[in-house]
């Protein structure tokens, strides 16, 4: 896990590089020894490649957060992992549920695939330029995303051939 | 109201309209079809197949639609879903004790690990130290759930190659493992015997001679597979050089566990980042050389032995102290205070109505589970439920692989594959 003083260099490193600039990184956070970095959701990929080029090669997870009733909402987070260096590192970006637009890793990070859809699914984020963005765990017909805060638990109907029929 | 057959003329039998209709149909289209595959075609037929919910070889409720041609598999779409019982979504709702047994259920063959890796995430956001007893309990638990998990892979793999007899041999010992989860926690499966800052009871009177006699066995059990499979040319060629993959990709594709250390990557949580006073303990990390379906075998075959000396370790230096934090805030106190102590009355009300609070903040935590790396994120917004609970779960990353490894091979090693892949299904659906 990086210290507080590594997590401060690699945001400048992030801010430093042209293809990002000064307001790709949105802020930081050192809790419990572990390190996470908030990206402007625009500049994802970027980042992401500029990590990996930094040695976290390894993208080990990705999952949503809901935020609320805290703005913008809803969150994604990438795990990152520097496998040589054991180091973990968190990249966040955050967007609203009006428009829940954040660019695909997935062509950089095949792993992602699977876990972006699972984003979509839960969330309702839309990950732009992934290849195949349907439901994955959901019913491809279900409508809204189960795992947001505001979304009721039960109240589902079994899919029975009895219940169908009503 | 019936219409009269058409009236026969006296060299043809009368005929009824059903007949007649019959007749008008003709196979012939069929037939010249059937012609023209012979003329160099068959090779351009692509034929899409749905394997699955329930194909015995799935493991689960897999379902794969696997585009075939001729037996060679061009493409595969896994579709999955069916288990989803929206685990994640429930846990929200639930105080933070209540979440572990909820967890558990999710991959039903390490169920250990589930509550492992929530429970070393709470306790790194509470902040709570695990006592050393209780780290050494964790380990032995974990690793007979290691091996347990295995021989049920193992068997039902084996079941696949069509070698049946396996399955009532790792059986046999997995029965042993459920003994002994049995005698410490009192459950067989979804023991919740970990809990935040330790384990839920001390073990028994007579747990660790019957462990004792359990390390002693497994070893030769274990040889006795490694005859009855290594010394099949049968289970060889299926196993050998089939459905390969480089580390490169694995990595690219996030796989971790026995499916990379078998393509020669020897990333192993326990080793690289030990949690759970693994440092103190002196085991190796088994690895393959090609990563071929031989090697997924060879690896998890290894690991049984690794994993038996991990517990004899723990076992004899097994240090003394609680087996729970002492933190009231946290663990209930022992029932004897109930009785004397108001204190300890009122930090059990607390615990039992409410639960635990656990300051806000975000958590990921990873540990080595028998697929790979299975990370617990946790977001708590200080209250007594987690805000967010997230399991990354090996299965559902790995299986991602499964594509890249059996495109281009045949059928049968498809089935190989998906054996070696181990998935569980109640993980990736969660």
């Amino acid at each position: 896990m990086p210290d507080a003083t590594e997590l401060e260099l690699i945001a400048q490193e992030l801010r430093a590089d042209p293809g990002l600039g000064q307001d790709a990184v949105l802020g930081t956070l050192h809790f419990r020894d572990r390190g996470t970095i908030e990206v402007a959701p625009a500049h994802i990929r970027p980042a992401l490649a500029k990590l990996r080029g930094r040695g976290y090669s390894f993208l080990s997870s990705v999952h949503g957060v809901d935020y609320h009733p805290h703005e913008p909402r809803l969150g994604v987070h990438y795990e990152m992992l520097d496998m040589s260096a054991v180091d973990r590192l968190t990249v966040k970006a955050r967007v609203p549920t009006e428009a829940p637009h954040l660019p695909s890793v997935t062509p950089d990070w095949p792993t992602a695939n699977h876990q972006e859809r699972e984003v979509y699914d839960m969330f309702g984020v839309v990950f732009d330029g992934h290849p195949d963005l349907r439901r994955i765990l959901m019913p491809e017909d279900y409508e809204g995303h189960p795992q947001r805060r505001d979304f009721p638990v039960g109240g589902e109907p079994v899919l029975f051939t009895f219940n169908d029929s009503q | 109201m019936t219409e009269t057959p058409t009236q026969a003329s006296p060299d043809t039998p009368a005929k009824s309209t059903y007949r007649q209709m019959e007749e008008s149909i003709t196979l012939a289209p069929i037939e010249e079809q059937i012609a023209d595959w012979g003329g160099g075609h068959e090779t351009q037929e692509l034929l899409t197949l749905n394997m699955g919910p329930h194909h015995p070889a799935t493991h689960g409720v897999l379902r794969l639609l696997v585009t075939l041609q001729g037996e060679v598999v061009r493409d595969i779409k896994p579709i999955i879903g069916y288990v989803h019982t929206g685990i994640e979504k429930t846990a929200e709702d639930k105080a933070y004790w209540k979440v572990i047994p909820v967890l558990e259920r999710m991959d039903y063959l390490s169920y250990y690990f589930n509550a492992m890796a929530y429970c070393t995430a709470v306790e790194d956001l509470a902040q709570v130290e695990v006592p050393k007893r209780a780290q050494y309990l964790r380990v032995i638990h974990l690793e007979l759930n290691r091996i347990m998990s295995h021989l049920v892979w193992l068997g039902t793999s084996a079941l696949d190659l069509g070698a049946i007899s396996m399955f009532w041999y790792c059986f046999r010992e997995r029965e042993q493992i459920l003994d002994l989860f049995e005698m410490s926690s009192g459950q067989r499966m979804h023991t919740r015997y970990f809990q935040v800052g330790g384990v839920i009871e001390d073990i028994p009177a007579g747990f660790a001679a019957k462990l004792k006699a359990f390390v002693d066995v497994m070893p030769s059990r274990a040889d006795q597979y490694n005859a009855l499979l290594h010394g099949n040319e049968i289970v060889l060629q299926r196993l050998r050089g089939t459905c390969q993959l480089d580390a490169e990709s694995l990595l690219q594709l996030g796989v971790t566990g026995p499916l990379l250390r078998a393509a020669g990557n020897p990333w192993d949580l326990r080793k690289a980042a030990p949690y759970s006073s693994y440092e103190d303990f002196d085991f190796k990390i088994p690895v393959g050389t090609v990563g071929d379906n031989y090697d997924r075998f060879a690896v998890r075959l290894a690991e049984i032995y690794e994993s038996v000396k991990i517990i004899s370790q723990a076992l004899d230096g097994l240090p003394d102290g609680p087996h729970i934090t002492t933190d009231r805030k946290i663990a209930l106190p022992p029932r004897h205070e109930l009785a004397t102590s108001m204190e300890a009355l009122i930090h059990h009300f607390k615990l039992v109505t409410e639960g635990m609070r656990v300051p806000p903040g975000e958590v990921y935590s990873a540990i080595e589970a028998p697929r790979g790396e299975l990370g617990c994120f946790v977001r708590s917004d200080g209250s007594s439920k987690p805000a967010r609970v997230h399991m990354r779960d090996p299965s559902f990353v790995n299986l991602q692989a499964l594509s890249s490894m059996a495109e281009g091979s045949y059928i049968a090693d498809l089935i190989a594959t998906l054996a070696m892949l181990d998935p569980v299904l109640g993980g990736i659906d969660r």
